[in-house]
């Protein structure tokens, strides 16, 4: 198995206190897998995603552990992490249009990357140009500043260099939030394309949007108030969803007599708790149509099928 | 959607984070704003001098040109701040000049920050030719050198008294206020507010003054301050180089008349020593205020 | 980039317009006859050395010419370098007055506002990243650029100058001396220089260090910052990447604080009595010599500009943005 994090709690630092963005969540990524992590904004997926790669100065590591390869990852230490980042784990962070320094040109920037990790950029630098050419990039990208290329030049530029490494875990965080639909459908291509030739050995697609995974994802979790709701492989989550939340956001409607907005997203009621002071008990509680007494205590994200892992009192019973 | 929100479990606690509402960011500004060593530290230095400057003539007996005492006598019991070589009271001087400093500053800044902001505000509101044309005189004003200018002013039309210089001053510190003030007004002014603002017929001017200005409140405040601190110092300046206003009593012209008159090769360091560490002391506390103000109102600073 | 200098040389064309005419228009426009009220300003006991005195401004100011006749007749002129004569030191004409006393300034100038901008940038980022450092350049840098540049002048003259007697504080080299191109004199030279730099130099530097430190962090926090942290890159990359990018505002800086530098070397001349452009503007007016005045506002204006333009020069050369003829700076 590739990735495996066990019981991994991260939180933010604020005046008011601490917000506990990642209460405990455990899952496995295996070699190849392509895994789509959905929810709504807060749920934590994002700073899964993030604390992967590197906690930035208002996150700390509480709890937990990651693994990968069966060799532990340091999140915690930022310094022990550099050893592994760039090679083995991999980000395309959401800010991929602005991720370039603007007074570099192309090819010097990666080549001084490459020379901070000790590699040599002659060397590398037809597999580069290859590369750029599957995206549609042509050789003279290296040679341009910046602000010469045009948003989806810049996000296709990121998305080769993240991987020119070939890391064994590529983190794409919300990689298709800002394009138009067309421009999403090749970004989403080319990920796949990039796991099937092997430069990206498994890969952890953040997004909210449920319909992108399921084009692309062999795997999809689903995450609510920084803990792990759902997990399934992608057409059983979309099909047969056990979770209320999932059932929700899929927009399957349970039996219970409310009626609700055609939307997929949209149409939960309420919002998710707060974090600085969660609700002890399943955290969906208050907007579940499901809700009873024993979700008074937070129920294990249990496998209730093959390879299906739900944490509901309800599911699968 | 209203009709879902009866859908809550019973017994099922209620949200666990109220969120608060936008009436409360005033109060919850000063709130802040008081909580801030650097501004209420900058804040005590300010009203201190200032204090000193309005209180004290009105509890001293002579005026600060009058040949009192002892000439070039060192700080003492009955002259705090000892005398010229003239016999005149540093200290009565002290405290008039404080209050020339003040006036100009707020004089000054106030002026250069009144220019300033209207012409950013149209200039950034308006664009096309206004945009231009305000550009070129914004970049004029600002190549021009002020000192060069007052100077050729000052020889001709001379300077007389406090606000006349304020008001020379503030006429050519606005440049940069201008600027950024535009670059902001461009960024606000494609704003969804603006554009409902403007669909139901507001005029300009009351746009700018009820929904863009409001938007900048806390910039146009800390900027007031940066001039505030500049006009003290090009006013400090100026009276140095003996082109303020004769007939008032500033810092800087003490300065200058203790560089004039040996001050310095006799050693009577409670001349030129208290005026220009008063100068120094007000405006770094202005200075101070300004970074501790960006830490209130720009959250993001506040949790570094 | 034909489009930027363009419109660059366009304005500095039109600020010197404008200054030239302001020079011209004020003492043209006030009430009475300006060349007899100029010339019964002075204490000039040489009836006929007025003569050519007086012919130059009645061209350029009397009455019998025509208006735009006299306005032309300034710029012409200007052109040949006649800015009149000095009434203060007759008949020496301005311009040479004024050409003996320029290089001295730009001797305080140049050094201290390129080793200033140097050393602060360099504080100011180091201070960015280390705690201690931060903790104690800041506060001192603070109450450097709020310091007024003349006080500083004095404490420096009065403390090291005379009480210390390390330092001389007035002229620009030893009253001993003549001029010539002995070791003795350039030494004296650089003795009289030290302290009017220093000055200088300190009260500049804060402003720097102050404004690289802030955009060292706020570069330091920009997307490409974190996107070079996230694949790895070790600190001393994204630390080079940042001071390259907030040493360009430092630029554009650079050409705002001209006028607040000017005036800085102005006032510390006339503390160490330093035979600049300072000193020479005070005692202008001292002496009431109006036309010295004039020449020497045109030189600073003249200087300002210039120095914008090499500035605008260098931003160009610098940032690549520019470059490719995109929007870049203003």
């Amino acid at each position: 198995m590739a990735l495996h994090v066990d019981d991994l709690r991260v939180h933010y630092r604020t005046l008011r206190g601490d917000v506990r963005a990642l209460d405990g969540v455990s899952f496995a990524v295996a070699d190849g897998e392509i895994m789509g992590v959905v929810g709504e904004s807060g749920c934590g997926k994002s700073t899964l995603g993030k604390s992967l790669v590197r906690l930035d100065n208002r996150m700390k590591q509480v709890g937990g552990s990651v693994t990968l390869d069966g060799e532990p990852l340091p999140i915690g230490d930022d310094r022990a992490m550099n050893r592994f980042r760039f090679k083995s784990v991999s980000v395309i962070p959401q800010y991929a249009m602005s991720a370039l320094n603007p007074t570099r040109k192309i090819g010097r920037l990666v080549a001084d990357l490459l020379a901070a990790h000790g590699i040599s950029y002659s060397a590398t630098r037809p597999e580069l140009l290859r590369r750029l050419a599957l995206v549609d990039l042509p050789e003279t990208v290296l040679d341009n500043y910046p602000i010469e290329l045009s948003g989806g030049m810049k996000q296709r530029v990121v998305l080769v260099l993240s991987t020119l490494c070939d890391p064994a875990l590529l983190v794409a965080d919300e990689v298709t939030s800002a394009l138009d639909v067309s421009t999403q459908q090749a970004v989403a291509r080319t990920l796949v394309e990039f796991r099937d030739r092997g430069y990206v050995r498994s890969m952890l697609v953040v997004t909210h949007d449920i319909s992108l995974v399921y084009q692309i994802a062999d795997t999809i979790m689903v995450m609510y108030a920084g803990r792990l709701a759902e997990k399934a492989p992608s057409d059983v989550v979309v099909t047969e969803p056990l979770h209320p939340y999932t059932q929700l956001l899929i927009g399957a409607l349970p039996e219970v007599g409310a009626r609700f907005s055609d939307r997929k997203l949209t149409g939960i009621p309420g919002r998710p708790p707060g974090l600085r002071n969660p609700p002890p008990g399943c955290r969906f509680r208050a907007r579940c149509p499901l809700a009873f007494d024993k979700c008074a205590e937070q129920p294990p994200f249990v496998e209730v099928a093959k390879d299906h892992r739900v944490a509901c009192w309800k599911a699968g019973s | 959607m209203t009709d879902t929100e009866r859908m809550e479990a019973p017994g099922v606690p209620a949200l666990a984070e109220p969120v608060a509402p936008l009436v409360g960011r005033r109060r919850e500004t000063l709130h802040f704003a008081a909580r801030n060593k650097k501004v209420v530290g900058g804040l005590v230095v300010i009203l201190a001098f200032l204090a000193l400057g309005v209180l004290a003539p009105l509890f001293t007996t002579h005026g600060p040109n009058e040949y009192v005492g002892p000439p070039a006598a060192p700080p003492s019991a009955d002259y705090w701040f000892g005398t010229t070589t003239f016999g005149q009271d540093v200290f009565v001087q002290f405290a008039n000049g404080i209050r020339s400093t003040f006036l100009v500053g707020v004089l000054g800044g106030g002026l250069a920050a009144l220019i300033g902001m209207t012409v950013g505000f149209v200039a950034g509101y308006r664009g096309g030719l206004v945009d231009e044309l305000l550009n070129m005189v914004t970049n004029i004003v600002l190549v021009l050198p002020a000192l060069a200018v007052l100077i050729i002013l000052h020889a001709y039309v001379g300077i007389t008294s406090v606000p006349m210089q304020a008001m020379f001053i503030g006429l050519f510190s606005w440049p940069w206020v201008a600027r950024a003030v535009r670059a902001q007004t461009f960024s606000i002014r494609s704003r969804e507010f603006v554009d409902l603002a403007r669909l139901s017929g507001m005029r300009p001017l009351a746009i700018i003054r009820r929904e863009i200005a409001p938007n900048m409140s806390s910039y146009l405040f800390m900027t007031f301050i940066l001039l505030f601190g500049g006009s003290v110092l090009m006013a400090a300046t100026l009276d140095f180089i003996g082109l303020g206003p004769t007939e008032a009593v500033s810092l800087g012209l003490m300065m200058n008349s203790a560089v004039h008159w040996s001050a310095l090769h006799l050693g009577l360091w409670w001349w030129f020593v208290p005026p220009g560490a008063a100068i120094t002391a007000i405006v770094g506390a202005l200075y101070v205020m300004n970074v501790g103000l960006d830490e209130v109102f720009n959250p993001k600073l506040r949790e570094m | 980039m034909r489009r930027y200098f363009g419109r660059k040389l366009a304005i500095y064309a039109l600020t010197f317009v404008v200054a030239v005419t302001l020079n011209w228009i004020i003492p043209r426009f006030m009430p009475g006859d300006p060349v007899l009220r100029m010339l019964t300003r002075t204490s000039v006991s040489n009836p006929e050395a007025i003569a050519p005195m007086r012919s130059y401004y009645e061209n350029v100011f009397g009455l019998d010419v025509p208006l735009w006749k006299q306005y032309l007749n300034y710029w012409v002129e200007l052109f040949q370098g006649n800015l009149g004569v000095s009434v203060w030191l007759f008949p020496a004409p301005v311009a040479d007055v004024i050409l003996r006393a320029v290089p001295y300034t730009l001797a305080l100038l140049l050094p201290s506002i390129l080793l200033s901008w140097w050393a602060g940038n360099k504080v100011g980022a180091l201070a960015a990243r280390r705690r201690w450092l931060d903790n104690t350049a800041l506060p001192v840098s603070y109450a450097l650029t709020a310091t007024p540049y003349m006080w500083l002048g004095i404490l420096l003259a009065w403390s090291l100058g005379i009480v210390a007697g390390i330092f001389p504080v007035a002229g620009g080299y030893s009253f001993e001396l003549r001029p010539d191109w002995s070791w003795v004199f350039f030494g004296s030279l650089v003795q009289h220089w030290f302290l009017p730099f220093l000055s200088l130099f300190l009260v500049a530097f804060g402003g720097w260090a102050i404004g690289m430190r802030n955009l060292i962090i706020y570069e330091l926090e920009a997307d490409y910052a974190n996107y070079l942290a996230a694949l790895g890159a070790p600190r001393r990359l994204i630390r080079r990447y940042a001071f390259r990018n907030a040493l360009l505002p430092q630029i554009t800086g650079l050409a705002l604080q001209l006028g607040v530098l000017v005036a800085g070397a102005l006032v510390t001349e006339i503390v160490f009595a330093y035979p600049g452009l300072g000193h020479l503007i005070l005692q202008a007016i001292q002496n009431q010599d109006f036309f010295l005045l004039q020449g020497a506002f045109l030189f600073i204006v003249i200087g300002v500009l210039g120095a914008n333009f090499v500035i605008d020069i260098v931003y160009v050369l610098v940032d690549p943005r520019t470059r490719t003829g995109m929007q870049g700076a203003t």
